[in-house]
This record gives C-alpha cells, sequence and structure tokens, in this order.
C-alpha cells in the first residue's frame, strides 16, 4: 500500500511540470491559435531565472583573515557574501537559502518581458500564416532561446538547492499508519503546481478578462466580431502563459540540474501531454500531465514491471493508443485544428 | 531523355555535375592560402552532403508534395544505420547487403509509423510522427528490445559496432576490414595536387553521389508522375479529392514509406562510410535539422532540398571548426578594443555556436523567404530577367 | 424506380430533428430541384446522399445499390459527384492539373502507383482533359493559376471536373450562391447546355427561384425536416402549402 502511493507521489512532480507546460501551451494555441514549440524554452528560462537570482544573492568578496594562515602560511582569504554581511548572517543566510522560492518573484517581470518580446516581435506576425510555419519559427526560435543560454551559463547542469529546510525528506501517512519517506521539496512543487492551476482557473473563471479569453477559445471569429482588443489581450495571455511555463521551472530547478536542453526535452513530452488531453482542452491539459506522470512512474516500478525499460516508453505508448481509439484526446473538442 | 522533359533533364545534368566536379568546386581555394579554411572538399564533409542530400529529398517528397509536415524522420534514419552495421557484424564489410537491408527495414518501419500517423493530419500528425521517433530513440538508447531478448540489438548508449569476434561470414582471408563494395575501400582516396592545389577524391563520396543523383532523378520522375500530382492534390484541397472519388490515404501513406526509405538509405551509407550506428541519429534534432535543410533550400522544388542540405552541412563544418584562436587571428589588424569586441560577438556564433547561427539563419528564411533558397534565386533572377527584358524592349521597338 | 431512391431517412443533432421521414424519388435524366426555407434540412440531405453524414435510419439507394456505410470517394466512384456551394477545387494547382485530377480519378479509380510516368505523356487523359476545357470554353485559360480566378471561373472549373468524371447524377448545391446576376444567368446557361449534350441527372438545391424554374422538371419542397410536396414546376407555383410555408415567406 504505501508503496502504492509512494509511486503515485513520484510521478506527482514530473506531472506537474507536463501539467504546467501544457496549460501554457494550451493556453496559446486555444486564444492564439498558435503551435508554439518555444514553450519548453520557456520552461527553460524559469529554471535559469532561479540559477541566476541565486547566483546574484551569493555574491561575495574576499577579504583577508590575518589570524589564520593557510597551508602555503600565507594570510588566509575568506569569502563572504554581500548579503550575509549587510544584513547579518541569520537573515542575509536565510535569503540565499530560500533563493529558489525567492525566484518565483524575481522571475515575473523577466517572464513577462520575454513573453511579449515574444509575442509582439515574432508570434504575431505569424497568426495568419499555415501551422507548419508557426511550428518552424518556434522551432528556430527554440534554438536560439537555448543557445543563448548556453553561451551565458555552459553547457554543464547547474545544481540549485532548495531552501534547507525543505530539502529534508518528509514522513508522509503516519497518520494512516504507514510508512512513506518522501522528499519534502517534491510535495513543495506538487502544491505549488496545484496553486498555478487553480489560479489560472480561477483567472479564467471569475475575471471579465478570462471570461473573454474563454469565449475566445470556444470561438475566436465571434470574440473578434464583437470588437473587442484582441491583440492586447493576446499579448497578455501569453504573457501569462510564459509566467506560468516559467514558474514550472523555477521550482523545478532544484529537482534537476538546470541543463540549457531541458526545454526541449521537457517541450516534447508536453506536446504529447497536451494531444492526449485534446488540443484545446485546459483541464485536458492538466489531467493528462498528472496522469501521464504518474503511469511514468507506475511504469517504472519494480514490482509491477511487465518489462525492462517501459518507463522510457510509457508515454509514447499511451499517447498513440489514445489517439487512435480516441482521435480528439481525452477531452478534446471537435473541430480543433482538424484541417 | 531518360523519360523527362529538357527542363528537368537539364537540372538533373546540373546535379550530376556538381556531384562529378565537387572535389574542384569544394576545393576552390589553394591548400596553403589563407582562404583554404573555406575549403570543404574533404571525403567526410563530401559524404555528408550527398548522404544528407538523399535524406532531404526523400523527406521533400513527403512534406514538400503532401503538406504532411512529420517531425520524426531521423528515426528511419537511425534503424537504417542499424541495420547496415548489423550486416557488417553479420556477413562482413561489404555495403551492398546492408544498404538493401536498411532500405527495407526502414520502408517496414515506415508502413507501420505511416499507417498510424496518417489517420491524422495536421499538428496532430506532426506529433504523433515526433512521439513515434522519440520512442524509438528511447528504445534504442535504452536497448530494450535487445535486453528484452537477452541480446545486444542496439548496444545502448555506446551505439553499435564491428567487433573482430563478429561472424561475419563472409569475410574473406584478404577481404578489406573496413566498409568496401567489392574490394573497392569506402575510405580510400585519390589524391591529385595540380600546382598549389590539392583536389581529394574520395571513393565513398562518388559512391553517395552515385546514390544521390539516382535519389534525385527518381524524385523529379515521382514530381512529375500521376502519382505526384495526387500528392499535390493531397496538399491543396483533400475534400475536393475525396469527392472526386479518391482516396487519399493509399497515396499520402506511400510517399511516406517512400521518403522513409530514403531515409533508411541515408542511414545505411552514414554506416558504410562509418560502421557505427548510435541512438542520437534518431533524435528528435536530427528530424528537426532535416526539416530545416528542406527548408532552407526551398520546399516543394526539386534542387532545394539538396541546395539546403549542401547548405547546412557546409556551414555547420566550416562555423562550428572557427573557434577564438583563429577569429583573433584574423581580426588582428584590428585595433585591441575593436578586436576583442568582435571577436566576442562572432563567438556566440561560430565554433560551439553554429547552432545559433543555424537557428538565425532557419527564422530569418522562414519570416523573409518561406520559399527558401530557390526562390531566393528566382527573385534574383526574376529582377535581373526584368531589366535585360526592358533593355530587349527598347533595343528594338521596331518590333 | 428512379436512380437515386431515398426511404424513410431520419437524421437528429442532439435535439433537433434535422431530417424527418424524408422520402424522394429522382428519375433518370432529368433535372431534379430540392427547394425550402433555411434550415428545411437540405444541406443535410445532401450530405447524406454523398456520405458526408450517415441518416440514422432508412435508406439511400444509387441505381439498385445502397450508399450508404461507403466512403465519400466510393460513392463518387458509384457515379455520383458533388458541386459545392463555395467552389472546392484544388487552389495551389493551374487549371488543367486541376482537370487531369478528376481525369486519373476517372481512368485509375480510387488508388493507382504511378510514379514513375510522366503525367502529360499520358495521351488519353490529357485530351480527355483539353476536350473538357475545351467544351467549356476555359481552354485558353489552362496554364492560369485557379487561386487568381473569378468566382465564376472556379464554378465552371468544378463543374468541368466533375463532368470529366461522366457521373451519372450530378449533385449540385446552391451552384449561383453569390454570385453576380450575368455569373447566374451563365451558370444556367451552362447547365442548360450540359443537361442538353448528355444523358445525365441532375438535382440541385437552390435558393435562387429563378435559378429553379429556368431548370428543374421536378421540384420538392423540403420544411422543417420533411418533403411537403414534389410536383412539377408549375403545379408548384401554384401550390398553397408552398406558398404558405416558402414563397409566401420569400414574397
Amino acid at each position: 500500500m504505501s508503496e502504492f502511493i509512494l509511486q503515485i507521489l513520484n510521478g506527482l512532480d514530473k506531472g506537474s511540470a507536463y501539467a504546467l507546460i501544457a496549460l501554457g501551451l494550451t493556453l496559446i494555441f486555444g486564444t492564439l491559435g498558435v503551435v508554439n514549440f518555444a514553450h519548453g524554452a520557456l520552461f527553460m528560462i524559469g529554471a535559469f531565472c532561479s540559477v541566476t537570482l541565486s547566483r546574484i544573492l551569493s555574491a561575495s568578496y574576499e577579504t583577508v583573515d590575518p589570524t589564520q594562515k593557510d597551508f602555503l602560511g600565507n594570510p588566509l582569504k575568506v569569502k563572504s557574501t554581500y548579503m550575509e554581511s549587510w544584513l547579518g548572517p541569520d537573515i542575509g543566510g536565510a535569503i540565499i537559502d530560500w533563493s529558489v522560492p525567492l525566484a518565483i518573484l524575481f522571475s515575473i517581470p523577466i517572464m513577462i518581458a520575454v513573453g511579449i518580446a515574444m509575442e509582439r516581435g515574432l508570434i504575431k506576425h505569424f497568426y495568419k500564416r499555415p501551422h507548419a510555419d508557426q511550428i518552424l519559427v518556434t522551432f528556430g526560435l527554440a534554438i536560439i532561446l537555448q543557445e543563448i543560454i548556453r553561451g551565458f551559463y555552459g553547457a554543464n547542469p547547474i545544481q540549485t538547492p532548495a531552501p534547507e529546510a525543505l530539502s529534508s525528506v518528509a514522513q508522509l501517512g503516519g497518520a494512516l499508519g504507514l510508512e512513506i519517506v518522501y522528499p519534502a521539496w517534491r510535495m513543495v512543487y506538487f502544491f505549488f503546481a496545484l496553486a498555478t492551476i487553480g489560479g489560472v482557473f480561477a483567472f479564467l473563471q471569475f475575471t471579465t478578462f478570462g471570461m473573454v479569453v474563454r469565449a475566445g477559445m470556444a470561438d475566436r471569429e465571434t470574440v473578434g466580431l464583437m470588437g473587442i482588443n484582441i491583440d492586447r489581450r493576446f499579448t497578455i495571455m501569453f504573457a501569462i502563459a510564459a509566467v506560468v511555463a516559467g514558474w514550472a521551472g523555477v521550482m523545478y530547478a532544484p529537482i534537476n540540474a538546470p541543463n540549457y536542453h531541458m526545454g526541449m526535452d521537457f517541450l516534447v513530452l508536453s506536446f504529447v501531454v497536451v494531444v492526449v488531453g485534446g488540443m484545446g482542452s485546459l483541464p485536458g491539459a492538466v489531467a493528462a500531465g498528472f496522469l501521464l506522470g504518474i503511469l511514468e512512474s507506475f511504469a517504472s516500478w519494480e514490482r509491477f514491471k511487465v518489462f525492462d525499460g517501459l518507463d522510457q516508453i510509457i508515454i509514447y505508448l499511451v499517447a498513440i493508443i489514445i489517439l487512435l481509439t480516441r482521435p480528439r484526446g481525452l477531452m478534446g473538442k471537435k473541430g480543433v485544428m482538424e484541417d | 531523355m531518360l523519360g523527362l522533359n529538357k527542363k528537368d533533364f537539364n537540372l538533373l545534368m546540373v546535379v550530376v555535375g556538381l556531384s562529378l566536379f565537387a572535389p574542384f568546386i569544394l576545393n576552390i581555394f589553394p591548400k596553403d592560402s589563407a582562404m583554404a579554411f573555406f575549403n570543404g572538399g574533404y571525403p567526410d564533409l563530401m559524404q555528408r552532403f550527398a548522404i544528407f542530400g538523399i535524406f532531404a529529398i526523400g523527406f521533400n517528397i513527403l512534406f514538400g508534395l503532401t503538406g504532411y509536415l512529420s517531425f520524426g524522420h531521423a528515426a528511419f534514419l537511425g534503424v537504417g544505420s542499424y541495420a547496415a552495421v548489423w550486416m557488417f557484424k553479420l556477413l562482413g564489410y561489404n555495403v551492398v547487403p546492408g544498404l538493401i537491408l536498411s532500405v527495407i527495414v526502414a520502408g517496414l518501419l515506415s508502413v507501420v509509423i505511416g499507417y498510424v500517423s496518417l489517420r491524422r493530419s495536421g499538428i496532430y500528425f506532426s506529433i504523433l510522427t515526433l512521439a513515434f521517433a522519440q520512442m524509438m530513440y528511447s528504445i534504442a538508447y535504452s536497448d530494450l528490445f535487445g535486453r528484452w531478448l537477452g541480446i545486444t540489438l542496439t548496444n545502448g548508449e555506446t551505439g553499435l559496432q564491428v567487433y573482430s569476434n563478429d561472424p561475419q561470414i563472409l569475410l574473406g582471408e584478404n577481404s578489406p576490414i573496413v566498409p568496401h563494395i567489392f574490394g573497392l575501400e569506402m575510405n580510400a582516396r585519390l589524391t591529385l595536387p595540380i600546382g598549389p592545389w590539392e583536389f581529394v577524391f574520395p571513393v565513398g563520396y562518388y559512391f553517395s553521389a552515385l546514390f544521390l543523383v539516382l535519389a534525385f532523378y527518381l524524385s523529379i520522375r515521382i514530381f512529375r508522375s500521376p502519382f505526384g500530382l495526387m500528392l499535390r492534390a493531397v496538399k491543396s484541397n483533400n475534400q475536393r479529392m475525396t469527392y472526386t472519388g479518391l482516396n487519399p490515404r493509399p497515396y499520402t501513406l506511400a510517399a511516406f514509406i517512400i521518403s522513409g526509405m530514403y531515409a533508411g538509405l541515408a542511414g545505411g551509407l552514414l554506416a558504410s562510410m562509418d560502421p557505427l550506428a548510435g541512438a542520437e541519429r534518431m533524435y528528435w534534432t536530427e528530424s528537426g535539422a532535416v526539416v530545416i535543410m528542406t527548408i532552407l533550400g526551398g520546399v516543394g522544388t526539386l534542387i532545394g532540398p539538396v541546395l539546403g542540405a549542401g547548405t547546412i552541412k557546409y556551414m555547420e563544418n566550416i562555423i562550428s571548426k572557427m573557434n577564438e584562436k583563429l577569429l583573433h587571428e584574423w581580426f588582428g589588424f584590428l585595433p585591441d578594443s575593436l578586436e576583442y569586441s568582435i571577436v566576442w560577438v562572432a563567438s556566440w556564433f561560430t565554433g560551439e555556436g553554429w547552432h545559433m547561427t543555424q537557428g538565425v539563419v532557419f527564422m530569418l528564411v522562414i519570416i523573409f523567404l518561406p520559399g527558401g533558397l530557390v526562390e531566393g534565386g528566382q527573385r534574383l533572377a526574376a529582377r535581373f530577367g526584368a531589366k535585360s527584358n526592358d533593355t530587349g524592349k527598347t533595343a528594338q521597338p521596331a518590333e | 424506380m428512379g436512380i437515386l431512391e431515398v426511404k424513410d431517412v431520419n437524421k437528429r443533432f442532439g435535439g433537433l430533428q434535422a431530417l424527418g421521414n424524408v422520402n424522394l424519388s429522382v428519375q433518370e435524366n432529368t433535372v431534379h430541384a430540392i427547394i425550402g426555407p433555411n434550415g428545411a434540412g437540405k444541406s443535410t440531405l445532401l450530405n447524406c446522399l454523398i456520405g458526408k453524414l450517415i441518416p440514422d435510419t432508412g435508406s439511400v439507394m444509387f441505381d439498385g445499390q445502397s450508399v450508404l456505410g461507403r466512403l465519400p470517394y466510393e460513392i463518387n466512384q458509384m457515379g455520383i459527384s458533388r458541386v459545392f456551394q463555395t467552389p472546392e477545387i484544388f487552389g495551389e494547382l493551374n487549371v488543367m492539373e486541376n482537370m487531369m485530377i478528376s481525369c486519373f480519378a476517372k481512368r485509375d479509380g480510387a488508388f493507382r502507383m504511378q510514379a514513375m510516368a510522366d503525367m502529360y505523356r499520358e495521351k488519353e487523359v490529357v485530351e480527355k482533359a483539353e476536350k473538357m476545357l475545351e467544351d467549356m470554353a476555359m481552354i485558353d485559360k489552362r496554364h492560369d493559376h485557379t487561386a487568381s480566378m473569378s468566382r465564376g471561373d472556379k464554378r465552371r472549373l468544378e463543374i468541368a471536373m466533375c463532368l470529366s468524371q461522366e457521373p451519372r447524377l450530378l449533385l449540385l448545391d446552391e451552384p449561383t450562391a453569390g454570385m453576380a446576376r450575368a455569373d447566374t444567368n451563365n451558370t444556367i446557361d451552362l447547365l442548360k447546355q450540359i443537361k442538353e449534350d448528355r444523358d445525365i441527372t441532375i438535382a440541385i438545391i437552390e435558393h435562387d427561384m429563378h435559378v429553379v424554374f429556368s431548370l428543374a422538371e421536378r421540384i420538392t419542397v423540403l420544411a422543417q425536416g420533411t418533403p411537403l410536396v414534389e410536383d412539377t414546376p408549375d403545379k408548384i407555383k401554384g401550390h398553397p402549402k408552398v406558398q404558405e410555408a416558402y414563397l409566401g415567406e420569400a414574397a
């Protein structure tokens, strides 16, 4: 039983990432009608927001400690961070320690700026072009973005630790009499993803802006006819999707050390998620994201193993089967993306 | 001639000519001159021109004619390589069985993938092919079936290669121990120094180029055939096609299989030049690369894919060779501050930054020149043509 | 027994009864018009005939064979061609290529792998396509790209493509919708000409009474998914039920 629950939990963190990226993809697709191959790059940029902030916060200077000597007999050089020397070791240290959660705030302006630049500068001009062209131009953009990141941060993954208080393992299920040991940060990631998804849905459900967006997803032409300034809303929608993808990356940094091609790796699977969920369906994207994450985890479960290595192909297998039996995905609507 | 009209025959002759004289064209700069760096006429690169030309020609038969954008063609390239290397392991280094098997295996795989993926169109098709190719990559990378059967099938991340204890039942005592065609070794070459120039004629290149010409010829025939016409009908209006009594699916599937076999041949040739096969050849960036080549050259045109593949492979090789040291040499005549800032900017786009250049070029083409290099050439020709026409008119007002 | 026999066809979309017990018999070598107000189910009926929709109950027989359960291209190969409301042609190809596609479809059926032949050396197909373009007075437009043609020309090409398949039944879905008066009259003349020149049955859905009464030999009036009456044009003109359901509203 506890093993069973653990498998579910193991699938949640990846599932959360899939769900968040797929949510943004679907939002962009549903409102703008654009297939964005550069969406994975937004996830990757988010992860590097974490890296960047933690580097900024732990910026340090060197002083010479005359009381100590190194092994050559020279005065010992001591590194200390500006944070700690300005704010004292307690507060300063805590801020450095909590740099990943703080990066959530740090990433907002960055992701919005990147999102707006992308939409205004490039994608706007491709609304009327064929989907193939949209795929291709955003694919080109994704290559460029990841090369820029590689140029600045190098090709190696960069370890970015979670706050110490959250990097331990949590004992879950004590009340049920079960023994479940689970990394606390993954739990945090899951709840963070839930909150973000809830926020997006609430925003779409309860604001006028969201209402228009939903109407636009249902019938793009009508909303255009209503004389609502669609262009500005598109831009805002794109920025929101960029922030959601960015946040998914920010919080993922401690789980998987960010590298420049992580966006592409996640993008392919997120597309599978979107298609399985049903193109254009937000709940479908979220459900399929978690579903496939958990499925992947179960496929790698020793006790449950049908055959070796199934976990690496299960997502694709399921996607292919679902698409063949339910051509519109789990919750897709008729007529979306069917030329 | 050869069942082609005059224009197409001339185009074929252009490709034949380029293929034959590539060692001269690509080694245009004398060996010791400063510009020799830009020579592309070494065997490895020339082989890649021909092989990726074949890959792109095949991809263009699917994407250019039917409009179905496959993002998973690298899977066929990969299995083609694996099939060829297996033939080297089992039979020996003669490339003929390897190439035959690589085409057959890629063909069979494309029947399966095509049959399933073609049930959907548009973006769904792209994503299905992408999913299939990634699955194939995972299978190859973890050697899933091999582990399953208890043997080595793809040899996982190490990659498949030929070992001295492999059966190689056709390997005679005097057989070469590198890939060869009836004794003629693929890595053999003839070097011809003429004055300061040095021209290299590699066997492997000419062997691949032969297939390139053949592939190009077949693609012309397909483009001009009733079958090709139907494929263009698929792209243009699926609905009218069905209400004209035509079944689009077998046409599209046939195009998919043909292009899969082209890719398999390209994969087999890659293994014939260098008897290795690795999973990374199936990774989806490889699928993206053939899309880039085809579009850069001019999608839906005959010569476009060949030009695109050549351009991309040339740029890849030359640009990724440019390191900072070389850049400093080149710009050394400038004042230091200027030199360093130019080198700093250039280093983003050279050496390892080659991918950046590729991305930028690709985006520029999509945005400003959707017809690729061929359209660019036509625009230039039209501009010059218009001028010469104008002068023609003014020169002969009496007529 | 007509060439097309529709018996007790029903079709529901959710709560909407689009077609209710439709019976229709189209006699060979006649022009049969189906008229009715918007939402009467004309297009639904047409879509049931060509396999785009499948009726919930009832039968559709063409020349003694059921069309139900067959795919659109199979129905077309049986001898039913359809002209769409907005002309459906191959927009990226030129006029000759458009014609040749339908001529190949007639000669080779739904699928034939002919990848090594030069299409312009298939003499019979080329000649047939050229003959048809001559008949339709479009031969000098053969190299034109269809994307830049007028709507009337597109319509003409679409009809030519359908005719080149030598269909026994030609279905026309509001062939003059959105056309100027002159184009409409041209189309009427063209259809009259076609009827005169060949043995062909034409079923036409039309809004424009001028077109209907210039062409039709029999008229079926459809209202709310059910045929009200079927008769000759003269009788239909004076029929009280029709006046009430359709003409009255139109006037």
